[in-house]
């Protein structure tokens, strides 16, 4: 009971006491550019829960969740494509470090001139960017695999899907999923930006807009909705990554444990 | 009675790392000459779409111009200067996040207590979005480079604290207990025991940072305005010059490709003690 407790003090005592700090300091002398606490939530409430949330907040969303899941599975299977043949890695090796190198928002007026500012031009943006990590990172853990369980699959006839099933993605799994924990940031980022870039609604719209209008509370309440966003994607990602790792970290401690 | 050869057993490390090293090398040719004929295959796929006409040839114009103008860019003035720019905004923003991010990280790593006491706030900050303060930097800043080091900093500050963090911890406790015992001074225990285990987790974190900087600062400049290679490629998309874009965005790729390669240089180059360099030797 008293540890729960100690936990909890711990969990919340810095953010209490930036809070606190933060209301005093709003308090004692308003500023125009910052809001006090009491000011934000109460905007916050306001702003995005009513038709914003359809129209801006959701939306947004779904782009995300749509173009990071085609990159992840995109990435994955080509990954495994290159990463199981020498020669095809050797000649998309100086291009895959190109486009990897190639910062990602430089590709959205090209692709808007391509494509025009439609839904799948800012969901492809999204595959685009978020690609490269989980790409690379597969290849390298499908070539990184273990030569002792490659030539023990091998002798016990395990090949085609099933040693792709069996051991080469399990092998390769935790560096997958680094590259995964690369890539959801990068399709945050591409998200907010493509909507800043050419857009009529949206997150990243609306926040720009809000702050032309110098609506101050209102740009503040569209920081903390990315960030409360960001948060819940690392969340999610961290709770997925438990589960399929399971095995992972389980060895991990063995091994720091021997 | 035949004189045995020198068995395998006998191949000390050193000779199996030489030998790795070499085998290596034997491959070398075949696989750039692989990537080679990678990257003009890429080309002359951008060649046949472009003058094929899938899409309107003004918007996609081909390698064959394309490059050229790149060429072309490249002999005047203020095509350096955005790159300067770029670069000065990327690199004092990788600067004072690694300076933040080292020392906060070495304080807060050092002392369970702070460790405990920062966790959640960490874990709440950490993916905030650094393009969700672009707004507040054109706010405080409009288009001076501060708008960008804001955004660049936040972003990279991240990334090489968090290293710092799990070198700190990965640091030898009975290496530190010595180091007490001998009468170190807390300074000289973070030279000389937390230093040598954090840099390869550090450098990991300059790595990404690095990349993340560079997006970061070129995000900037397209988005708020602020002067280098982002800006450029937004003016040239504004007047309809495609050619000089596409060009300009080859260049960023490029610059991307010099960045990666340096911070994977310095790493080795830093590094080259230390087992994860090394590795790769067949024992």
């Amino acid at each position: 009971m008293k540890k729960a407790f100690v936990t909890l003090g711990f969990a919340l005592g810095l953010p209490a006491i930036l809070v606190v700090l933060w209301w005093i300091a709003t308090t004692v002398s308003p500023s125009f550019f910052v809001p006090t606490p009491g000011e934000l939530i109460v905007t916050f409430v306001e702003t995005w829960f009513g038709p914003r949330l359809w129209v801006d907040i959701l939306p947004s969303i779904a782009r995300f969740g749509i173009g990071v899941v085609i990159a992840i599975v995109a990435g994955i299977l080509l990954g495994m494509l290159v990463g199981l043949n020498r020669d095809l890695r050797a000649f998309t090796e100086p291009v895959f470090e190109f486009f990897r190198a190639l910062p990602p928002p430089v590709l959205i007026p090209v692709l808007l001139l391509l494509f025009g500012p439609t839904d799948w031009m800012k969901v492809f943006i999204i595959v685009l960017a978020a690609i490269w990590p989980v790409l690379l990172n597969t290849i390298e853990g499908v070539r990184a695999a273990d030569p002792v369980q490659t030539e023990t699959s091998r002798s016990y006839g395990i090949s085609g899907l099933n040693r792709v099933r069996y051991q080469v993605l399990p092998s390769a799994a935790p560096q997958i999923l680094a590259g995964v924990r690369q890539s959801l940031p990068i399709g945050l980022i591409l998200m907010v930006i493509s909507e800043m870039f050419s857009s009529s609604s949206g997150l990243g719209f609306s926040i720009i807009q809000f702050q032309r209008r110098f609506a101050i509370p209102e740009m503040w309440s569209g920081i903390l909705v990315l960030g409360l966003i960001g948060f819940a994607v690392a969340a999610v990602f961290r709770y997925v990554e438990r589960r399929i790792l399971r095995w992972y970290h389980g060895l991990k401690e063995l091994e720091n444990a021997a | 009675m035949t004189v045995q050869s020198p068995g395998d057993q006998t191949v000390t490390r050193s000779v199996a790392a030489v030998q790795a090293k070499s085998r290596r090398r034997r491959y070398r040719p075949r696989r750039a000459l692989l990537g080679l004929a990678g990257i003009l295959t890429l080309l002359a796929i951008w060649e046949i779409a472009a003058r094929v006409g899938l899409v309107d040839p003004r918007f996609l114009p081909p390698p064959s111009e394309v490059l050229p103008r790149l060429l072309e860019i490249a002999t005047i003035a203020p095509f350096w200067i955005a790159v300067g720019d770029t670069l000065v905004q990327w690199g004092l923003g990788l600067a004072i996040a690694l300076v933040l991010a080292s020392v906060t990280g070495v304080v807060i790593g050092l002392s369970p207590f702070l460790r405990r006491a920062t966790s959640s706030t960490v874990e709440f900050l950490r993916p905030v979005p650094s393009v969700a303060l672009i707004p507040l930097a054109v706010l405080l800043f409009g288009v001076r480079i501060e708008a960008s080091l804001l955004l660049i900093v936040y972003a990279a500050f991240w990334q090489i604290f968090i290293q710092v963090l799990y070198g700190v911890a990965d640091v030898d406790k009975i290496a530190m207990d010595t180091g007490q015992s001998y009468g170190f001074s807390t300074w000289q225990r973070i030279r000389d025991i937390v230093f040598p285990t954090t840099l390869p987790y550090l450098m990991t974190g300059i790595r990404l940072a690095a990349a993340v900087a560079l997006i970061l600062a070129i995000t900037a400049q397209l988005i708020i305005g602020t002067p280098g290679l982002g800006l450029e490629i937004a003016r040239a998309q504004n007047a309809g010059l495609y050619t000089t874009m596409y060009a300009l965005v080859l260049a960023t790729g490029f610059l991307g490709v010099l960045i990666n390669f340096g911070a994977r240089f310095l790493e080795r180059a830093l590094l080259s003690w230390h087992h994860s360099v090394r590795g790769e030797i067949p024992v």
